[in-house]
């Protein structure tokens, strides 16, 4: 009985030390996430809010994202829309071109991994520098992140120490972590200086007034837009929100749940070109969002705002880590988008929760993703994705219990195990006996003890 | 008040002393209490792996079985909230008529509807609480360590009153302990080392019992520890309460 997702994890566990540290070092973003949310009085009222804002806007979102493009124009913004990953890379690859760009700076953005652009970019002779620390060090490490918001999280200095030696020519063995983001940043300003264009995602969208927000903690965003000539935005279709009033409710949750900062150190809202500069771009992103939305039993999973606090508190995740998912979002948000986005391909992440449900109560727009993951088992069967000895199992299980005559009897004659040598029940075949050691079975079950109870009183 | 008592298929197997021991205190409280024989699984096992259909014929056994009674009593926090929040569903009934209603599990029972105030048993042991998940996050027997409301726990205002006791809780109080049903074969090599880090945190509070109300998280981790040999001793909640009655 396994899964990709069990695979993996098997892999990444062989360095239990390593695990144990990664498991630590998420649980200590939750515990930061906790303070804050402890120290806000109206902060399980700010959870409620958040939903409702967001559910109203899905279900609105027609009205809301033709507001938000409206505005955006109307700012002298260029607005494009792109139904899907194909559309937008070819609409960025155009935007660029005509400006004769070589080189694109860009401030962190799922949207462009789940686009997969980079690669297209690259392939067309585009040179494309991440500016995010994080997302710069694995794109010079060539992987992908293994956390929607700390996305070189699996890496330590010393790792980082050695990647920067061969790529910057950093001093050997220097892996002071200040002198390394020194370096990084030295590298970056040139980068900065250098770029014809500057790409940055979204974390809202405000329909009111067609503005977008990011929100960043080094300021790169701002350098990526402050420098090159030109500004491509891109945002997915969910990020759009009603107004102002709305978004500083969610401004209030965001860095808070993410990293447990009262707000992310910048928060930058871009309404237009700076002056003397080119035409902003705004590209607004479907990629399956709107059949989502259709999706009667996961809609909720758009109210999402990337914040990643369910990655942190899911003991899965922090001790299986980003890798072991298949899609490129891992943990309990990935597991469902993952299915969202095709349930033939991601259906082995399935595996990779215990229904804890400890991701439902930190998500600040109360996704509830525990639920959805119970919904999406119960589905495997009709994707035809479904493990044939877990149903087996499920079958056999049911004709038992389904008959108590069957039931008590087979309750009765346990303690049969007992006397089983230790070799025999602690076999390879038991999965039980990986970390068990097998239980004794007592010799009556509690249906044998009852009437002997009953004429105890 | 008749009182139908639900010992789920493992408990019934694998820990009849704690339905004896829930037997013996609901009967100590003077409730007239009746276990009906043919009873045997609530089909949540099948459920969490995917497989909730497989289910249905046992929740209309279970409805028929205990439809009769005011309380439906349970010792295992993850069958109850299984039954609670999924058996309208699964019997395509309105919440407030479907057997569901009255199923609730013996802590919150004795908790909220018997109201226990008096002393109960003798217990005099250091004790670190497991708070289950499906306890806390399901039936709110405990106030969810993520959520920022005024905290309570039914489970230790149950335990301070036995005598001589006293109750810890480890670090990463609410935390899951790896075991999810299947999820614990399926996902053993996660599972194992969840089960082997929440063990520890109960044995780094010095305490020589582990309790909770969720027999199935016990079992876990008993496994853990005699896999690895650690030396630490399990009670359900309701055996350390009736102990000495």
């Amino acid at each position: 009985m396994s899964t990709s997702h069990t695979k993996a994890a098997e892999e990444f566990l062989k360095k239990e030390t390593y695990a144990r540290w990664h498991d630590n070092t998420f649980w200590g973003v939750r515990i930061k996430r906790d303070k804050m949310a402890h120290g806000l009085p109206e902060w399980e009222q700010l959870r409620e809010k958040a939903s409702e804002i967001k559910r109203h806007t899905l279900t609105h979102l027609d009205h809301y994202a033709a507001k938000f493009a409206d505005n955006a124009e109307k700012n002298g913004v260029v607005v494009h829309w792109a139904e899907d990953a194909a559309e937008f890379n070819s609409i960025v690859y155009d935007i660029l071109k005509s400006h004769d760009v070589k080189k694109l700076v860009k401030s962190k953005s799922m949207l462009t991994e789940e686009c997969d652009m980079n690669p297209y970019l690259e392939e067309r002779g585009i040179d494309v520098v991440e500016t995010d620390l994080g997302e710069r060090i694995i794109q010079l490490n060539h992987q992908k992140p293994s956390h929607i918001v700390m996305p070189a999280i699996h890496l330590d200095h010393h790792d980082v120490g050695a990647l920067f030696e061969k790529v910057l020519q950093t001093e050997k063995d220097n892996h002071d972590p200040t002198y390394l983001t020194y370096m990084a940043r030295l590298s970056l300003r040139n980068e900065f200086l250098t770029a014809q264009a500057g790409m940055t995602g979204a974390n809202f969208g405000i329909a009111e007034t067609g503005d977008i927000v990011v929100c960043t903690n080094e300021g790169n965003a701002d350098m990526s837009t402050s420098c090159p000539p030109l500004h491509i935005a891109a945002i997915g279709l969910e990020k759009i929100i009603p107004d102002y009033d709305s978004l500083a409710v969610f401004h209030r949750l965001l860095a808070r749940s993410a990293t447990g900062q009262p707000t992310t150190v910048f928060t930058s809202h871009f309404r237009k070109a700076r002056p003397g500069a080119d035409k902003m771009h705004i590209i607004i992103v479907d990629n399956g969002r709107s059949e989502w939305l259709a999706d009667e039993k996961h809609w909720e999973t758009l109210k999402c705002m990337r914040c990643g606090a369910c990655m942190n508190t899911c003991p899965v995740y922090r001790l299986s880590g980003g890798y072991s998912y298949s899609y490129f979002i891992p943990g309990p948000l990935g597991i469902n988008l993952g299915m969202l986005r095709d349930p033939q391909k991601y259906s082995g992440n399935v595996s990779a929760c215990t229904l804890c449900l400890s991701c439902q109560n930190v998500c600040p727009a109360k996704v509830n993703l525990g639920d959805q993951i119970y919904k999406w088992r119960q589905q495997l069967d009709s994707f035809g994705t479904a493990n044939k000895e877990k149903k087996m199992i499920c079958k056999a299980m049911k004709m038992v219990l389904d008959s108590p005559s069957v039931y008590n009897a087979a309750t009765s004659s346990l303690s049969i195990v007992n006397h089983l040598s230790e070799g025999l029940v602690n076999c390879g075949l038991n999965p039980w006996a990986y970390g068990h050691k097998t239980m004794k079975f007592p010799k009556k079950p509690f249906h044998k003890l009852i009437d002997g109870l009953e004429k105890e009183d | 008040m008749k009182v139908g008592l639900f010992i789920p298929c493992y408990v019934d197997a694998v820990f009849p002393q704690v339905g004896v021991a829930c037997y013996r205190l609901l009967r100590h409280l003077g409730y007239d209490v009746e276990c009906p024989k043919k009873q045997t699984c609530c089909g949540q096992p099948m459920a969490n792996a995917g497989f909730e259909k497989d289910g249905e014929r046992l929740a209309r056994h279970f409805s028929d079985l205990f439809s009769g009674y005011d309380y439906v009593v349970a010792p295992s926090v993850s069958c109850t909230a299984f039954i609670k929040l999924n058996y309208p569903r699964l019997l395509h009934e309105p919440d407030d008529c479907c057997v569901s209603r009255n199923c609730i599990d013996m802590v919150e029972f004795l908790h909220d509807v018997a109201k226990v105030k008096g002393p109960l048993g003798r217990f005099p042991h250091k004790v670190s609480l497991h708070n289950s998940c499906h306890g806390v996050r399901e039936l709110h027997l405990s106030s969810p360590s993520e959520l920022n409301i005024p905290p309570f726990n039914k489970i230790k205002d149950l335990l301070s009153l036995v005598e001589g006791i006293e109750v810890v809780e480890p670090d990463r109080p609410d935390e899951c302990c790896g075991f999810g049903g299947m999820f614990s074969i399926e996902e053993k090599g996660v599972s194992r080392l969840m089960g082997r880090e929440k063990l520890q945190r109960h044995i780094d509070t010095g305490a020589e019992y582990i309790t909770g109300a969720d027999c199935s998280c016990l079992m876990h981790l008993a496994g853990v520890a005699g896999k690895d040999g650690k030396n630490i001793q399990f009670k359900h909640v309701v055996e350390i309460l009736a102990s000495g009655l």
